[in-house]
C-alpha cells in the first residue's frame, strides 16, 4: 500500500517499552502505576544531589531477553551515557541512556501482512531510564510526578525499511505480542508502557535515496499509530505535489481532528552533549550468560503460530488471533491439550465465544471460563451431545456461572441433549411437512432454499434439541421421496 | 623540635597529651581509648570541642555547627559505655564534615547558596539522607560535629569561592588554607577537631592539608563511596580523612573505606586495615623502602623553600637506608588541561540537577516560563568560579568540540595513568611536593583563575589516574618580615587500592621527620620564632 501517485513511504519505528520490573533501572523504588504522585522516590530518581545510579539487573535481563527474541546481537559490553537537556520533568538534568555503545545491534521483527512474509529490520535496541510526566494546569501552572522517572525501558529502533501503514502496524502488533510473551512488557499502548514513535518521509517510487523525514510523537494506539502515518503520508505527498519541501521536524498526531501538527523543527532540537556516565562502569555480560538466557526463552508467537498451522492445521488468521498475547496462548494450548482432536473447532469456538468474554489486562488475561470447560464443550457437540447452538446457550452459563460447574453438570441440569433418534425425528418431519405446506410444495417446485425454513421449524418444535444435521437429512429424504411418489 | 606551638586555649596546659581538657588537641586514638576507659565522657569532650569551635569562630572553618544533635550523640555514646556495649572505633571522637556531604536532616549546602532556600546560610538544605561515609561515621560512635567550609561545590583550590565567607588559614590568618577543603583542613590544624573528612578532586584534601600543616589523604578512586558527596567531577571524586599524624588518618580511613553498592564505581575488593600494622613500624622498616622522584614534579616552579625540604627529606631517607631514584612522567605536563576539560565536563554535567525545581534556591521571576526559572535560580544561585566552570565544561561537551577538547583530554588521562603504574612498579611510592609553594595570601589568586588552576598541577596526576596519595607536613618555611612559619607539605603517590602500603610510608616519613604535633597556632599576627623546619633523626 504505498502512497498514492508517483511517491513511495518510508517508516522506522521507535518502540519504547517498560520492562516488567519490580523495581526502577536505578533505585529501589516501585515502578507501580498509578500511585499517588511522587510516592514512588528517592533520593536517586529525584535527582537529589549526593546520589548515585545503582544499575537494576532484573532489567538487564528482561532487556537481554528481548534482544536475543529479537535476533540482535547482543553486545558483552554496553555503555549508560547522559543524555543532557533541561526539563521539569528530568530530575538530574540528563536521561541516562545508551547511546553510541547499546545493548544490542541488529536483528529483526518478523510478521507478515495478508499472509506474505515481511521483515522489520532493527537498527539497535538500548536500556535507558524514562522521565517523570508533567501535567500542565489551567492557569500556566505545571506540576511534575516522579514516580516513573527512572522506569526502565528499552528504545527498539528499526530501519527505515516499512512501506506502509498497514505494514507499521502489523510490525508494531507482532513486536507486541513478542515483547508479551517474553514477560518484557505489559503491552499497554494507552497508559504508555508501550510507545511508539514513527519516523516517516516518502520518496519517489524507484528512488534509493530517502526522503527529509519527520517523527511522528504521541501514537498511543495501533489505531492512531496507523491512522497517523496514512495522515503524514498523505501531507507530505500533498508537500512535494505543491512544489515544496519537507522540513526536518518532529509532529504530534491529534487524534481529533485526525491532523498532524509541527512540535519542533530541526534548528529547535537540542545538542544532547552526550557523554558516558562516568557514574556507571559498562555494562558487562558474558558470553555464557547469554547463551543460558537463550536456553531459557519462550516459545515466540511465531513458533507457535507455525505449530498450530502445520500440526493442528488452523487458518493463518486463526493463528495471528490466537498468538497475539501469551494469555491466550496459554488458554487455547491448555484446551487444546484437553482435546487435540478437535483443534480447528476449540480454536473457532474461542475465537468467537470466549474472546468477547476475555478482557485484557496488561500481562494478565481474564477468562470466564476455563480451557477445560471450553475443551469439554467443543468435544461435547463433536460427539453430538449437544447441537453448536445448545453448545452456545451452555457457555453463557458456564460464562455466568460462579459455582463453577462441569459442562456435563450443565447439560444435566437443564436437561439438554440432542434428539437423534430417527424414530422421534421423523415424527416432528412429518409434522413440519403438514404444518407447512406453501414451503413443501415450493421445494418440489425446485425452491431448495426453504429447506433452511423448515429445518428452522423442526428445532424449533424439538425445542433445540434436534441433532440439526440428521434433522436436516431426513428432511430432505421425506421431500424427495414424495416427490418421487 | 620545632617550636611551633598551640595556643589553643587559655590557660590550657601545653603537649600534654593526658589533661583531662582540651580533648580536641590530642590524638583521636587517645581520646577513644579515653572515653572507652570512662577517663573522660563523651558529652565532655564535645563540650570542649564545641567551645574551641566558638572561640575560634574567626576562621571560618565551620558553615554549621551541630551543637545539639553532637551532645545528644555523646550522650548515646556515654549511655552505651555505662551499659557495657560495645562501642566504635570513633567512640566520643568529635569529626567535622565538609560540607558537600550531605548528613540526615541536617544542614548541607556544599558552600553554595543554590542549597539554600533563600540564599542564606540559615535556610540551608537538609538532605533526606546520609551520605554513605556520614552513616559510617555514626555506626563508628563519632560525634559529627559540623560541617565545614569549603570552595564553591567543591570548586576552588583556596577556599575562598565559599558563598558565604572564606576559611582563613590556622597559621596565619591572612592566608588561605587551602581548598577546596579548607574547613576541614584548618579544623584538624586549629585542633577544633581531631580529625575530619573532605573530599579530593584534584588535590581538594592533599594541597589544603599541606597548607594547614596536617595530613590529607587523598584515597585510591572507588576505595571510599561517594553516595552521598555533593558531586563535582565524578571519575575523580574520592572522599578522604584529615588527622593530625598518619596514625589517625588510617584510623578514619579504616573506618570509611570499603565496598558500596550504591555507588557502582566503588571497589568490589574488601579495604585491608591499615591502622594496626602502623603501631608497630619503627625507623628500621625504612630500610629497602624504594623511593622514586618524579622529575617533572621536582621541574615545576617550586617555592624555594619547598624545595629545600623536599631536598632535607630525601637526604634524610637516604641515610635512613632507603632507596631514592628519580623516575620519568613524561605526560604530566597534560596533566593540568586534560582535568581542567574531564572535570569541568562531568562538572556542567553534574550541576544540571540544581534547577529549582526540587530542591534549594528556587529564584522564579513573576510570569516567567520554565527557562525563566532555570536562568534565574541558577543565575543568582551560582556563583562566578562555578559558573566560569559549568560554561567551560559545557563547551568541552559540545557537538563539534568533544573529540577536540572531551576525547584528547581522556587519552592524555590514559597516559598519565599508564606512567604513573609504570613508575609504580619500579618504586614503592613516589616522593613529590604537595604543592609548589606554601599557603598564599587570601585574594591573592582569585584575579587570575589560570594562575589558581596551575597550583593544582602536583596533585592533579594521582587524581586523574585514580592513585592514592597522601600529604604530610615536611616542614615549615622560616618566618620574616613579610609572614610567619608556614607548614610544607609532601605528598606520596601509591599504588592503586594498596592504601596500607602508602599509608607504611607515610608514616615511616613521619617517624623519621618527627615533627611536633602540635595544632597551629590559629592566631593572626602573633610572630613565630624562626626555627630548623625539619629534624632527621638518624637511627643508632
Amino acid at each position: 500500500m504505498n502512497a498514492p501517485g508517483e511517491y513511495e513511504a518510508v517508516i522506522g519505528l521507535e518502540v519504547h517499552a517498560q520492562l516488567l520490573t519490580e523495581t526502577k533501572l536505578f533505585c529501589g523504588c516501585a515502578t507501580s502505576f498509578g500511585a499517588e504522585p511522587n510516592t514512588r522516590v528517592c533520593p536517586v530518581c529525584l535527582g537529589l544531589p549526593g546520589a548515585l545510579p545503582a544499575l537494576n539487573q532484573r532489567a538487564v535481563e528482561l532487556a537481554v531477553r528481548a534482544c536475543l527474541a529479537l535476533g540482535g546481537e547482543v553486545q558483552l559490553s554496553s555503555v549508560f551515557a547522559r543524555k543532557q537537556y533541561f526539563y521539569a520533568d528530568l530530575p538530574k538534568g540528563y536521561q541516562l541512556s545508551q547511546h553510541d555503545r547499546p545493548l544490542s545491534l541488529g536483528g529483526g521483527i518478523d510478521f507478515s501482512v495478508d499472509g506474505a512474509p515481511r521483515r522489520a529490520p532493527l537498527t539497535r535496541i538500548h536500556l535507558e531510564e524514562d522521565a517523570g510526566k508533567s501535567v500542565h494546569g489551567a492557569q500556566g501552572q505545571s506540576l511534575v510526578d516522579l514516580n516513573r522517572a527512572g522506569t526502565p525501558l528499552i528504545e527498539i529502533v528499526t530501519e527505515p525499511a516499512l512501506g506502509s501503514s498497514v505494514e507499521a502496524a502489523a510490525a508494531l502488533r507482532e513486536l507486541r505480542s513478542i515483547l508479551l510473551t517474553l514477560e518484557v512488557n505489559d503491552g499497554r499502548m494507552a497508559e504508555g508502557s508501550l510507545r511508539c514513535d514513527a519516523n516517516v518521509s516518502v520518496r519517489p517510487v524507484g528512488s534509493t535515496e530517502l526522503g527529509t523525514r519527520s517523527e511522528l510523537k504521541n501514537l498511543n494506539s495501533m489505531r492512531f499509530v496507523q491512522r497517523a502515518i496514512d495522515v503524514e503520508i498523505a501531507r507530505q505527498v500533498q508537500v512535494l505535489r505543491a512544489g515544496g519541501r519537507v522540513v526536518q521536524e518532529t509532529r504530534a498526531f491529534d487524534p481529533e481532528t485526525g491532523t498532524t501538527r509541527s512540535l519542533r523543527g530541526k534548528e529547535e532540537s537540542h545538542d544532547y552533549r552526550y557523554f558516558a556516565d562516568p557514574d556507571l562502569p559498562p555494562l558487562v555480560l558474558t558470553a555464557a550468560g547469554l547463551a543460558a538466557a537463550r536456553e531459557a526463552l519462550p516459545a515466540l508467537p511465531s513458533e507457535v503460530r507455525a505449530r498450530w498451522q502445520r500440526e493442528h492445521g488452523l487458518s493463518r488468521q486463526a493463528s495471528e488471533t490466537l498468538s497475539a498475547h501469551p494469555a491466550l496462548i496459554g488458554f487455547f494450548e491448555a484446551a487444546l491439550a484437553a482435546a487435540p482432536s478437535v483443534a480447528v473447532k476449540l480454536a473457532n469456538f474461542i475465537l468467537t465465544e470466549v474472546l468477547r468474554g476475555a478482557a485484557e489486562q496488561g500481562l494478565s488475561m481474564s477468562f470466564r471460563v476455563t480451557p477445560a470447560q471450553v475443551a469439554d464443550l467443543v468435544l461435547a457437540v463433536e460427539a453430538r451431545q449437544v447441537s453448536g447452538k445448545q453448545a452456545k446457550e451452555i457457555f453463557q452459563v458456564l460464562e455466568a456461572d460462579e459455582a463453577g460447574q462441569s459442562v456435563a453438570q450443565v447439560i444435566a441440569a437443564r436437561g439438554l441433549r440432542l434428539v437423534a433418534d430417527d424414530g422421534a425425528l421423523s415424527a416432528l418431519v412429518a409434522e413440519v411437512l403438514a404444518a407447512h405446506p406453501s414451503q413443501v410444495a415450493a421445494y418440489r417446485k425446485g425452491n431448495h432454499a426453504v429447506l433452511g425454513y423448515l429445518v428452522g421449524q423442526l428445532m424449533r418444535r424439538s425445542s433445540g434439541q434436534a441433532d440439526p444435521r440428521r434433522a436436516s437429512e431426513l428432511l430432505k429424504a421425506a421431500l424427495e421421496s414424495e416427490t418421487g411418489s | 623540635m620545632a617550636p611551633h606551638r598551640a595556643a589553643p586555649h587559655e590557660g590550657a596546659p601545653q603537649g600534654d597529651h593526658d589533661a583531662p581538657r582540651d580533648g580536641a588537641s590530642q590524638a583521636a586514638r587517645a581520646l577513644r581509648e579515653r572515653v572507652a576507659r570512662g577517663d573522660v565522657s563523651a558529652e565532655q569532650v564535645v563540650s570542649e570541642a564545641l567551645e574551641r569551635i566558638d572561640a575560634h569562630a574567626e576562621l571560618g572553618a565551620f558553615l554549621h555547627v551541630a551543637r545539639g544533635a553532637a551532645q545528644d550523640q555523646a550522650r548515646a555514646v556515654d549511655a552505651k559505655r555505662r551499659a557495657g556495649e560495645p562501642l566504635g572505633a570513633l567512640a566520643g571522637v568529635p569529626v567535622a564534615v565538609k560540607d558537600s556531604l550531605v548528613t540526615r536532616d541536617a544542614p548541607t549546602t556544599a558552600g553554595s547558596r543554590i542549597l539554600t532556600r533563600t540564599g542564606e546560610l540559615q535556610s540551608a538544605w537538609r538532605p533526606p539522607y546520609d551520605a554513605h561515609v556520614v552513616e559510617r561515621l555514626r555506626a563508628s560512635d563519632a560525634i559529627l560535629i559540623g560541617k565545614t567550609n569549603l570552595d564553591e561545590l567543591a570548586m576552588g583550590s583556596s577556599s575562598e569561592h565559599s558563598a558565604f565567607f572564606p576559611v582563613k588559614n590556622p597559621w596565619d590568618l591572612t592566608r588561605s588554607p587551602g581548598g577546596s577543603s579548607g574547613g576541614s583542613a584548618a579544623s584538624v590544624s586549629a585542633a577544633l577537631t581531631p580529625l575530619s573528612l573532605g573530599s579530593d578532586t584534584g588535590g581538594s584534601i592533599r594541597q589544603p592539608a599541606a597548607f594547614c600543616g596536617v595530613v590529607g589523604l587523598k584515597p585510591s578512586y572507588g576505595r571510599v563511596s561517594r553516595y552521598g558527596l555533593v558531586a563535582f567531577a565524578s571519575s575523580l571524586d574520592v572522599v578522604g580523612p584529615f588527622a593530625r599524624d598518619v596514625r589517625d588518618a588510617a584510623l578514619l580511613f579504616d573506618v570509611i573505606a570499603g565496598h558500596d553498592p550504591r555507588d557502582q564505581t566503588s571497589a568490589r575488593a574488601p579495604s585491608a586495615p591499615t591502622a594496626e600494622a602502623l603501631e608497630r613500624l619503627t625507623l628500621q622498616d625504612l630500610e629497602g623502602l624504594r623511593v622514586g622522584l618524579p622529575r617533572e614534579h621536582y621541574e615545576a616552579e617550586l617555592h624555594p623553600e619547598v624545595r629545600a625540604a623536599l631536598n632535607r627529606l630525601q637526604a634524610a631517607l637516604t641515610e635512613a637506608g632507603a632507596t631514592v631514584v628519580e623516575t620519568r612522567l613524561p605526560s604530566t605536563r597534560y596533566a593540568v588541561a586534560s582535568y581542567y576539560v574531564i572535570a569541568t565536563a562531568e562538572a556542567s554535567s553534574n550541576l544540571s540537577r540544581f534547577d529549582g525545581v526540587r530542591f534549594g534556591l528556587r529564584a522564579e521571576p513573576s510570569g516567567g516560563d520554565l527557562h525563566a526559572l532555570y536562568a534565574e535560580t541558577r543565575g543568582r544561585g551560582f556563583g562566578a568560579e562555578v559558573k566560569r566552570r559549568i560554561l567551560l565544561g559545557t563547551y568541552a561537551l559540545s557537538a563539534g568540540y568533544y573529540d577536540a577538547y572531551y576525547r584528547r583530554a581522556q587519552a592524555a588521562r590514559r597516559a598519565i595513568t599508564a606512567e604513573l603504574e609504570a613508575a609504580l612498579e619500579q618504586v614503592d611510592v613516589l616522593l613529590t611536593p604537595t604543592a609548589p609553594e606554601p599557603a598564599f595570601r587570601l585574594g591573592e589568586r582569585t584575579r587570575d583563575p589560570l594562575a589558581m588552576y596551575l597550583t593544582d598541577l602536583l596533585t592533579l596526576p594521582a587524581s586523574l589516574a585514580g592513585l592514592p596519595a597522601i600529604s604530610l607536613p615536611c616542614g615549615f618555611t622560616g618566618a620574616s618580615q613579610e609572614h610567619l612559619a608556614l607548614p610544607i607539605g609532601c605528598q606520596l603517590i601509591g599504588r592503586r587500592l594498596r592504601e596500607p602500603e602508602l599509608l607504611r610510608a607515610a608514616r615511616l616519613v613521619e617517624l623519621l621527620l618527627d615533627l611536633p604535633g602540635e595544632p597551629a597556632p590559629a592566631l593572626g599576627g602573633r610572630p613565630a620564632q624562626q626555627g630548623e623546619a625539619l629534624t632527621t633523626q638518624p637511627t643508632t
